[in-house]
């Protein structure tokens, strides 16, 4: 490793790396090399962002959108959650399970969520229920997965320590291993959050009639490269938001155990 | 584990029964919704033969399968040296660190339209997704992987005067790999994501213009197809990676039994 520096040095170049970005991007679409329809100047693109918290654009508001989005987000990230933790948890307690819905989900594991588009709005339409699926297919597996690992990896010491001492299996599953999976878990919805959130953008560019993604889409179609960037900002926020959110409900999460033990 | 293979060999044995029963035998789903077995055959001999959506199967996956291959490796190509910069150098990841920290909350999806918008549906656009896509994973686990590297390892390095290209060649790079691979890993499967992904928005050729088509056409066999097509295609490059990942890893034998 190079050498250390101190935290000051390291905050100032942090300051001069964005500076640089901005600068330089800055730069370029204000002089002329590169028209503006192609390379808006950061000003540009915070004037469209604020303009769009206020006015319509293809049909509503940022803000609207961005509730649109959210709410087949929110109901495609729970259901994940809701079918695929008990799964993954199951499979991680019963062997036969595992055996049987492994090669199912390692068949499916490889088609890309946004590959189930089509079907998706065959199947549900192109308004609320198709989106919700595709977010349903990208956050699915993380759930599944991380389940299984902490329901796997409870140390035998600690289910042998129970059995010995008589607990029945039912005080077993609640109080040795489903709390030894809680941080596996958590940090599985986090990752499901992040690949749901990234799924409904994709969703919403192919198939929606409202969303953030759509807004994009529309803004693409209109040639107006701010309207897309906005968005892009927009989703990376929300994005930005969720992952903190989780992470600080991993971080409590760990502290009351931290206090328990 | 021939209990384990028995049992995947039977579920597999009796979601085909099912699929055969519910579309074709009972009826139970209508092929409008969900093609029955001969439907989904039938899907495959027309686009392999005739064509469908532009040209035949062959020409949507070559199209589909370049632009990953070609995006990924010029990924790899931009990704892994700046991670190891960042991982090496303290001064060059303060410096760069803050950039990625406001890019990386952009899912690579979303840069679709705005490369639509610079490149148009053609090829150069989705290049341009799939670089994208590819390319933060590889230099966060590169850096990351630099900097899990053992310290008295460095250090033996600095002190036995080891050359600089040598020392990137030799402890640097073989180091950092393990981890480098996860994160090759992880860019394959956002670039098929993200190709599939800009193929359904807008395209010529390729599977996702498949899927894209036979959308519009209400066809399901053809969904069908292109899906398991994906599907066959992430596999593949999944486990043609893995194979040279075994390769390279071949010396750390630690490293390979950890990932069983």
């Amino acid at each position: 490793m190079n050498k250390q520096i101190s935290l000051a040095h390291s905050v100032g170049l942090g300051f001069l790396g964005l500076a640089c970005f901005i600068g330089l991007w800055h730069g370029l679409a204000t002089s002329g090399l590169v028209p503006a329809v192609f390379l808006p100047s950061p000003v540009d693109v915070y004037d469209r962002f604020s303009t769009l918290l206020e006015r319509r654009f293809a049909g509503a508001t940022l803000p609207g959108h961005l509730a649109a989005s959210f709410q087949r987000f929110a109901y495609g990230f729970v259901l994940a959650a809701l079918i695929g933790i008990p799964l993954g948890l199951l499979m991680g307690w019963y062997q036969v399970l595992d055996e049987i819905v492994s090669p199912l989900f390692d068949a499916l594991r490889f088609v890309a969520p946004i590959a189930w588009v089509p079907f998706a709005a065959l199947w549900f339409g192109t308004g609320i229920g198709g989106p919700i699926m595709i977010i349903f297919a990208g956050a699915f597996p993380p759930c599944v997965i991380n389940a299984y690992r902490g329901a796997k990896f409870v140390d035998p010491r600690l289910i042998e320590a129970a059995n010995m001492l008589g607990t029945p299996s039912h005080r077993v599953i609640r109080e040795v291993l489903l709390p030894s999976s809680v941080p596996s878990i958590i940090s599985g919805l986090r990752v499901s959050a992040g690949l749901g959130w990234q799924s409904l953008v994709g969703a919403e560019l192919i198939v929606a009639s409202a969303g953030v993604g759509y807004m994009m889409v529309q803004g693409q179609a209109n040639v107006s490269t701010t309207t897309v960037m906005a968005g892009m900002v927009a989703i990376g926020l929300v994005g930005l938001a969720l992952d903190s959110a989780l992470r600080l409900i991993e971080r409590i999460i760990q502290r009351r155990r931290g206090l328990d033990q | 584990m021939p209990r384990r293979v028995l049992i995947g060999f039977v579920t597999i044995l009796v979601v085909c029964i099912l699929w055969y029963g519910m579309t074709t035998g009972l009826g139970i789903i209508p092929s409008g919704r969900f093609p029955s077995p001969a439907e989904t055959w039938s899907a495959l001999i027309h686009v392999s033969g005739r064509g469908y959506g532009g040209g035949d199967l062959a020409i949507h996956v070559y199209t589909s399968l370049r632009l990953v291959v070609l995006g990924f490796l010029f990924a790899i190509a931009t990704g892994v040296p700046l991670g190891l910069l960042m991982g090496w150098s303290r001064r060059a990841e303060a410096f760069i660190n803050p950039i990625f920290l406001i890019i990386r909350p952009i899912p690579p999806l979303a840069w679709i339209p705005l490369a639509i918008l610079w490149l148009g549906l053609g090829d150069a656009a989705k290049m341009m997704v799939i670089w994208f896509s590819a390319f933060v994973p590889s230099v966060i686990n590169t850096y990351a992987g630099v900097r899990n590297i053992d310290r008295p390892v460095l250090e033996a390095a600095y002190m036995l005067g080891m050359p600089k290209a040598r020392f990137v060649t030799e402890v640097l790079v073989p180091g950092a790999s393990p981890m480098m691979f996860t994160g090759l890993r992880l860019s394959l499967q956002a670039s098929w994501t993200t190709l599939v992904a800009a193929e359904l928005v807008g395209a010529f050729y390729g599977i996702g213009r498949v899927l894209n088509v036979a959308q519009q056409d209400l066809y399901p066999g053809m969904i069908l197809v292109g899906m398991i097509a994906v599907a066959i295609l992430g596999w593949s490059t999944t486990k043609a990676l893995g194979m040279a990942e075994q390769r390279a890893l071949r010396w750390n034998t630690a490293a390979l039994a950890a990932r069983g």
